[in-house]
This record gives structure tokens, sequence and C-alpha cells, in this order.
């Protein structure tokens, strides 16, 4: 009998050729956009051949964003808690300040590579707008950054910066003015723009090949974290656990590890002021499967398949949507996804600033929680690892503001 | 499977039997002249406002309908029609009331097509399968579903196909001629080419470039092509059915139903009579274009 030869037994192989994750991903977009993503696609999988770019890439990641960045071991959450030793991924030491950057220095790079001399992004939290006009300072390109109107407001400073390092910041005032009106009026800039504009989007989403791209070019994140493990710990973590909006961070610290059965990957959803209060942002937890923004995933959306708003106190987490490789890996139960709600994350955000020295972005404070829900219950021998994926220099006026105190 | 042997035999035995958007565009054919397929946003900006426009259209020179089908995340619109949907969900539009729309329409017109255009994810949440048997049964003619390009479209075409619904495909400008086959391939009723690289509503392709991309697509189909995306005056209108078979116009019907709107966004006694003039106005200009064309050889004027 002739048996074809077995497949390598991995969960990294996807997306497929159409760019799908199982039943999730591939490419929603009107024609217009269609031979650009195809265009892209082609792009991309050149330049990933191509031991030039990636060296290329390399050189900027080391030099200009600073990596590797550090493991840490968080030393006294881990004996308050009493359970399991705690290890943070450094994200937030990157320059601009979050993971955001290893996928906008890739995909400047890529841009650059493919002629492209017009840059423009999405922003929630903004970390994403800032990493963007920082490599089109650094590349001298134009950038536009579109940024809900009320984003603008809660994340000033970011906005700021964005200004300072050149780009043009548009308010999107549109629907609820957060993050996935940014993205619409994105799209509608690219389809209006489509010679020489490059959307350099921000998280795993977006029609093929966004999603596997931008994991690819955060994979560094788990890639770094494993082999920092190893030497720390001579062996695997537990547990990982990072936040998800749209899922860049975690895709990216997940990804190494997912042929890792030991290893248990815990995706944080920001579940707003109560996973049931309808104002919440866990689209997993609470979200059909449907299609926007050129993916098909979990979406918040009423019967009508309308998208309805998400709410987070975290921009960054204020998206209806996620990635299509964590819907897929919720499908299969390769890792779980769980909620945090608004204030669990502030406490955890405080929590985090006077035990480390560290102040987490917001998102990040939503991963924190849950590690002191599940910390305290494992033995002291077991390992829980963190993507610190963003300071949270950027969210002390949204902070201050539900302390009650005044800036 | 008996199902299966009935349509077999059914299909064999019968003549097949045009369709309205066949029927109509062989009428015009004959007449020698283009369509107009004017636009409305169901439910903008109120059930009975968009109703009567709907009504009114035909007798207003209508050729074939074009229904919007209101989505929160319209990307592929400017803001004329993002406002529109806005209204029209405030009002409570949902698929299943765009649909009991064109069967009151249908009760009274059996002849002009209607068209319905929208975004995939409210058809998934209605189940396509369901969509398409809801749509044909309400006298729906095809289909424009904007962010399901041809690499997607294995999710709606065999249902639409059961249910003779149309699938009509958009052609962009980014759209080569190498791809061009593979995005007709499944085309069905007419192909609707996007004249500009934008959203809805913001600019609008030069005679010169409509000239240029009509016959680059009439090479690859027999299919009727209708001009839309920019076409706002009844000049734009003519221009478009002398390069192509039929012009739609959308964002200019719009802006004169929005600014006839109240402080409060509500319709006034004349918004529906205002939409209907420019209804006519664009419909007399599309009859008498390519009267016009003959006459002056060299073309409709380019300014």
């Amino acid at each position: 009998m002739n048996h074809a030869p077995a497949l390598p037994n991995t969960l990294r192989s996807g997306p497929d050729g159409q760019g799908r994750f199982g039943a999730y991903g591939g490419r929603f977009v009107a024609e217009t956009l269609m031979p650009l993503v195809l265009e892209l696609d082609t792009a991309y999988e050149a330049a990933k051949r191509d031991p030039g770019f990636q060296k290329e890439l390399d050189y900027y990641l080391k030099d200009y964003v600073g990596r590797p960045s550090p493991l840490w071991f968080a030393e006294r959450l881990t004996r308050l808690w009493g359970g399991a030793k705690i290890y943070f991924k450094r994200e937030e030491l990157n320059h601009t300040g979050a993971h955001k950057v290893n996928s906008c220095m890739g995909q400047i790079l890529l841009a650059r590579r493919m002629g492209r001399t017009r840059i423009i992004a999405e922003t929630g939290a903004g970390q994403h707008g800032v990493a963007t006009a920082t490599v089109c300072a650094l590349m001298g390109m134009p950038c536009v950054i579109y940024m809900g109107a009320v984003d603008v407001e809660r994340q000033r400073p970011n906005v700021f910066r964005m200004k300072l390092l050149g780009a043009e910041v548009v308010p999107v005032t549109t629907g609820a003015g957060t993050l996935k009106d940014a993205m619409n009026e994105a799209m509608r800039d690219w389809v209006a723009n489509v010679t020489d504009t490059y959307f350099l989007l921000g998280t795993v989403a977006g029609p093929h090949p966004y999603p596997a791209m931008v994991r690819d070019f955060q994979s560094v994140i788990g890639t770094e974290a494993r082999a920092q493990m190893m030497a720390a710990e001579g062996r695997l973590p537990d547990v990982v656990v990072a936040s998800v909006g749209g899922g860049s961070n975690a895709m990216g610290i997940f990804h190494p590890f997912l042929d890792e059965p030991s290893v248990r990957l815990i995706g944080v959803e920001a579940a707003g002021r109560g996973l049931d209060s309808g104002a919440q942002a866990a689209s997993i937890e609470r979200g059909r499967p449907g299609v926007l923004h050129g993916n098909r995933t979990y979406l918040l959306q009423d019967d009508d398949g309308q998208i309805t708003e998400a709410h987070s106190i975290s921009a960054g987490l204020d998206y209806p949507g996620i990635g299509p490789e964590h819907a897929w890996l919720h499908d299969i139960g390769r890792a779980e996804y769980v909620g945090i709600t608004d204030d669990e994350a502030l406490a955890s955000f405080q929590l985090c600033s006077r035990t480390e020295g560290i102040i987490p972005a917001l998102e990040c404070a939503h991963a924190l929680a849950h590690i002191e829900k599940i910390a305290p219950s494992m033995t002291a021998g077991e390992i829980i690892l963190m993507n610190l994926s963003g300071r949270g220099d950027k969210d002390i006026f949204t902070v201050a503001e539900h302390l009650g105190a005044k800036l | 499977m008996v199902l299966l042997f009935k349509k077999e035999r059914l299909s064999f035995f019968l003549l097949p039997v045009m369709n309205r958007i066949e029927a109509k565009f062989a009428a015009l054919k004959r007449e020698g002249r283009g369509a107009l397929i004017p636009f409305l946003e169901a439910y903008d900006p109120d059930p009975a406002t968009s109703m009567a426009i709907l009504q009114g259209m035909p007798g207003a020179g209508a050729d074939l309908i074009e229904i919007g089908m209101p989505f929160s995340d319209p990307m592929a619109d400017g803001p004329t029609i993002q406002a529109a949907g806005r209204r029209a969900l405030l009002a409570g539009a949902s698929v299943g009331h765009t649909l009991e729309m064109v069967r009151e329409f249908r009760a009274e017109d059996d002849a002009t097509p209607v068209v319905l255009m929208g975004y995939l994810n409210p058809i998934l949440a209605y189940d396509p399968a369901r969509f398409c048997l809801d749509a044909a049964a309400s006298g729906v003619d095809g289909l424009i579903v904007v962010d399901l390009p041809t690499e997607e479209a294995a999710l709606l075409a065999g249902s639409a196909a059961a249910h003779e619904l149309d699938i009509i495909r958009l052609v962009a400008p980014t759209t080569d001629d190498s791809r061009l086959p593979q995005v007709l391939l499944g085309c069905s009723g007419f192909v609707y080419y996007v004249s500009i690289t934008g959203v809805t509503g913001t600019r609008t392709a030069s005679v010169g470039e409509l000239a240029a991309a009509i016959p680059r697509i009439r090479a690859v189909t027999d299919l009727p092509i209708a001009v839309g995306f920019g076409v706002r005056t009844p000049e734009q209108a003519a221009s478009a059915v002398c390069a192509a078979d039929a012009a739609v116009v959308a964002s200019a019907l719009i802006d004169t139903l929005a600014s006839s709107l109240d402080e409060n966004g509500r319709a006034r006694p004349d918004t529906v009579r205002r939409v209907l003039d420019q209804v006519r106005a664009l419909a007399d200009a599309v009859s008498k274009a390519r009267v016009a064309m003959s006459r002056t050889p060299a073309g409709v004027d380019a300014s």
C-alpha cells in the first residue's frame, strides 16, 4: 500500500493558499483592492525568501528597536501571589514603548521594496500609530494615521507624539469614533490611493496576507522568549498569557509555542463593564463568526449582522473583532480566551506599577489581572510567561480620570 | 434526489425564460438606448419615504433599480452613502425589511428589475441560502455584494444559482486584463464597472477614461456593462451610457434626499418629489444620449 507522506504534525503551517485558518481569514475586500492584496501577498512571499530582507530587518530590530527585549522574572508579584513563577517578556522596552514597532519595521521595509511612497495606518490606543509614524520618519515617508475621534481624545499624548514624528493624524468621527471606524476610513483611503500607498495594518486581522504577515513579524517575541526561558529555567513555560484586541501581541508570543502541547495559551479579552453588560470587547466570548475588514472571524454583532460597538477602558482592545488565527485556535481548543473587566485591569495597572516598578499599558494590565486569578493556585515549580506588550505612560490620563485624580 | 430530477426535467423540457434583467436589457437594445439605474438606500430616511421613492422610480424613468442594504461599516462608501446607511439603521432597517420592501414593490410592478447592493455580513447573519431563497421569492433579480470578490464567491454562488439570482460582479480600474476573465467567471445579469479608484460619491471618471476602460471589459464578456461610482449629473449619466450600457446614480440622489430633510433628519413633504424629479432629469438625458451621439459622430462633449 502506498501512503502519502505524513504531513508534519504542526499547527504553525497556516494559513492555506486562500489565507484561511480553518474556516477563518480569507480576503473579503472590494474588487478595487483585490489586485493590491494579491500583489502584497506576492511581494511578502518574495521578501520572506530573500535572506537580504531578513538581514536588513534584523539590523533595524537590533540597533533601532533595541531587540532582543529582556525576559524579566517578576519576583515580587510571584511572592505576593504565592504560586507560579511569573515572567514578563518586556516588549514595553522597545523603541516607541510597545510591540507594535516589530511589525511596523518589517512592513515599512516591505513597502519600500514595493516602491510605495506614502503610508497610511489605523490606530486605536495610538501605539501602532506612533510606531508607524516613527518608522515613516526614519524612512522619510509621508504618513497619514486614521484614529477614532474618541481615541484621539483619550490618547492625547500619543496624538502629540505622532504629530511630532511628522505624521498627519486624521480624527474619524463616524460610528463610535474608535478603532473600527479608523480601520474603515483607512481602507477608504487605500481604495482611493491605490498606486502609491501602502496600508500598514497594525494587527493580525484584515485580508490575507496581513494576519499571517503581521504574525510572522511579531513572532520574534515568542521566539526570543522561548530561548530566554530555556536559558533562565531550562524548560518551557506552563502557561503563556497575553491580552487580545486584534491579537497581534498574543499571536506573536503564542505562535512559537503552538506545537508545544504542554504550554497552555491564554488570550485575555476586554470584558469592559462585564461580559454580559453589553459594554465589552470580547469578540470570541460574546461574538459570532462573520465578515468585517477583509476577514472572516468572530465579531460582535447583532442578529441582523450589524457590527456592534465594542467597549473597553483600553483603547487598544476596543475592537469588535479578533484576528482569524485566534478564532481558529479557539475553535480547535489550542488556546483559551477569557475576559477581564475594566475595573480588574485598573487594579492590576496600579498593582504592577507599585510592585514591579513597571507602569504597564492598560492592555497588558488585562493579562496580568488574569494571572492574578490563576497564579495562586499553581505550584512554585510552575511558570507563567506574560507578554508585557506595552508601557502605560499613554494611559495615565485615562487612569487618573477613573481614579478621580486631577492632572 | 426527487428535487434534482424535477429541476433537470424542467430545464430539459421548458424553454429558458428570460429573467427581468435580461428582458430589460434586450428591450433597451431594441430601442437603441442605455439604462438608468437609480439607487436608494432601504429605509432612508424612514420606511414610508423610501418605499414611495422606490415605487415612484419606474414612473420617473428608472430602467432598473438598485437598493442599498444598510450596513454598519460600509467600507466602500463615501460620506453620503455612509450617512444614508446610518439614517436607515436608525429607522429600523434590516435585511428582512429590505426584502419586504421589494415584495411590496413587486405587487405593483412585475417588470422593473431590482438589484440589491450590500455587504456580506448581514447576508451571512441572515444565512446565505435562506437569503437567496427569500430574496428570489420577494422578487429580487440580482445581487451586488461589495466585499465578496471572485476568490470568495463560493459562499453565495450555489444558493444564488439555485434561486436564479444574478450575481453582478464589480470590475475596477485596478482589475487588469489578465484578471478580468477570472473576475467575470460566474457573473450574470450585468457587469458593474466601478469607474474610479475610490469610495462612492467622491470623484468622476472622465469620458476618456471610460472610453478606454469599457472596451477592455467588452472584449471578455457579452454581458451589459453599467458604470457606477461618480456618475452624478444628467451629462455624466449620458456619457456613461454612450460608453457603456447603463449608468448607476447613487450619491447624487442621496444628496438631494439628505438636503430635503428637516433639521431633525425627517423627510419633508417634497422629499419624494425632489428625488424623483432628479431621476426624471437623469432618465431624460440617458434616453436622449445615444440619439445625440449618433448626430455627433465624434461622441459626446468631453467637458
